[in-house]
């Protein structure tokens, strides 16, 4: 069947079969391969994706149930020419080391940090227990997140 | 893995879903946020034929409060109830534990209505459910009716609801302002399936307790209340030797299974020590 819905800004059309998840019609049907895919359950959090701004797991989502919704990968966070400022802490604080399940920590901290640019390490560390990392031990990454807020700060007040 | 074929279908109405399910000779199954089912179709364990996806039913998304107390639209999510700052007075206990319920992305879709009709035993909502005697309320093809929370969850998985049954509402009781609670769990990782968990609640008559409500989830094949700990906390001044007593009460009457995460008798202990700690944060609560 059709479902039509945004993608990064862009209004896509897609023919799919019911069974296809959103982070498969991502990766499969539009070549959008920044959504990783890792354990296909919802436990991992790697196909992290935001829809409407909320991030979920791209993976427990048809993509027939994405109609009429506004989509944004990890692709759709990223600058052509520079790191966002989110990207360059991460690599300031090293919080990446095979890079597997960055997108998925890229996209939730963007959406946390969108609507709680004050969150405080707990909340960070909360959030963040949906992902999984077998690299980092996560301190790192907590770090960096951490770091980023104040970059989102302006952006709320903007809102 | 990738989930088996089935057929989708998005009605636009509660008559037009339920007609649906009816058709199907229970081999349909209503998706509300799909954070259960999806997961128990990748693993084949459910291969519903076809799913009827829930998102455009109006009227279900409501958290409603009024003097009857806090009724939830099945289709409310946890994100939602997090977000309601009515619900700190109006269900504290409700809030709390649904703070505990999975991950950040999950809270995002999931639903109290979905997660009533999965039924897993070591569910936050259910246990509340239980233990705060909510009614679900249903709509199938025979018209609607509502169950009351003891009688809807049978077991591991198992509920009352006849295959051509969704539910629209739970509906918990008025919780009184003076009301003392606490909710604790215990989980390895934050976010994973509680081991044990208590969720307990009383009211204050001349410095005693009574109606005291004691739940139970992660614990046995369903989440239950423990009458027999109810009544060793009835009628009785809250401090710490009694809180100890109802632990040890608590721990005597459950019946816990042995499995990869946990021992029975592991699980045991940890409800007497979840329970002492719940009565102990209730009382807390109250003279702070």
């Amino acid at each position: 069947m059709t479902t039509k819905f945004e993608v990064n800004g862009k209004q896509v059309s897609v023919e799919v079969e019911p069974r296809l998840t959103l982070a498969d019609c991502l990766r499969h049907e539009l070549r959008l391969t920044g959504t990783h895919i890792g354990c296909e359950h919802g436990v991992c959090g790697a196909c992290t994706v935001l829809v409407d701004g909320e991030a979920v797991r791209s993976c427990l989502i048809l993509a027939v149930q994405a109609e009429g919704s506004k989509v944004v990968t990890v692709e759709g966070l990223s600058n052509d020419s520079d790191l966002t400022p989110l990207q360059k802490c991460f690599r300031k604080h090293h919080a990446l080391q095979c890079g597997f399940c960055t997108p998925g920590f890229i996209t939730t901290a963007h959406a946390l940090l969108t609507e709680e640019p004050d969150c405080d390490a707990d909340r960070v560390r909360e959030v963040l227990s949906g992902n999984i990392c077998r690299c980092t031990g996560y301190i790192s990454i907590v770090e960096a997140v951490l770091d980023a807020r104040q970059f989102y700060k302006g952006q709320a007040a903007k809102k | 893995m990738k989930l088996p074929p089935f057929e989708y279908a998005c009605p636009a109405t509660l008559g037009e879903a339920v007609a649906l399910l009816a058709g199907h000779s229970g081999e349909a199954k209503p998706l509300a946020g799909g954070q259960s089912l999806m997961p128990m179709m990748a693993f084949r364990i459910a291969q519903p034929s076809l799913l009827v996806d829930l998102r455009k039913l109006p009227g279900l998304k409501e958290i409603k409060i009024g003097a009857d107390g806090v009724r939830l639209g099945a289709l409310v999510r946890w994100r939602d109830i997090l977000d309601d700052k009515r619900l700190v007075a109006a269900h504290p206990l409700l809030r709390d534990a649904v703070s505990h319920v999975a991950h950040y992305q999950i809270r995002n879709r999931g639903t109290v209505g979905g997660s009533c009709a999965h039924a897993d035993p070591a569910s936050e909502m259910p246990g509340i459910a239980q233990t705060c005697e909510a009614e679900i309320s249903v709509m199938g093809k025979g018209g609607a009716r509502t169950i009351k929370a003891a009688d809807f969850f049978k077991g591991a998985l198992t509920t009352a609801l006849e295959p051509d049954e969704i539910i629209t509402e739970i509906h918990l009781p008025a919780w009184p302002a003076a009301r003392r609670w606490g909710f604790q769990e215990f989980a390895r990782r934050r976010g994973d399936f509680a081991m044990a968990g208590v969720a307990l609640y009383y009211d204050v008559d001349g410095g005693n307790v009574k109606n005291a409500h004691i739940g139970v989830i992660g614990v046995g094949d369903c989440q239950r209340r423990l009458p027999k700990a109810e009544a060793a906390l009835n009628g009785n001044a809250v401090d710490d030797a009694l809180a100890v007593k109802v632990g040890e009460a608590a721990a005597a009457e459950v019946d816990p299974q042995d499995d990869i995460h946990a021992s029975s008798a592991y699980r045991r202990a940890l409800t007497g020590t979840l329970a002492e700690r719940a009565l102990k944060a209730a009382a807390a609560r109250s003279t702070a």
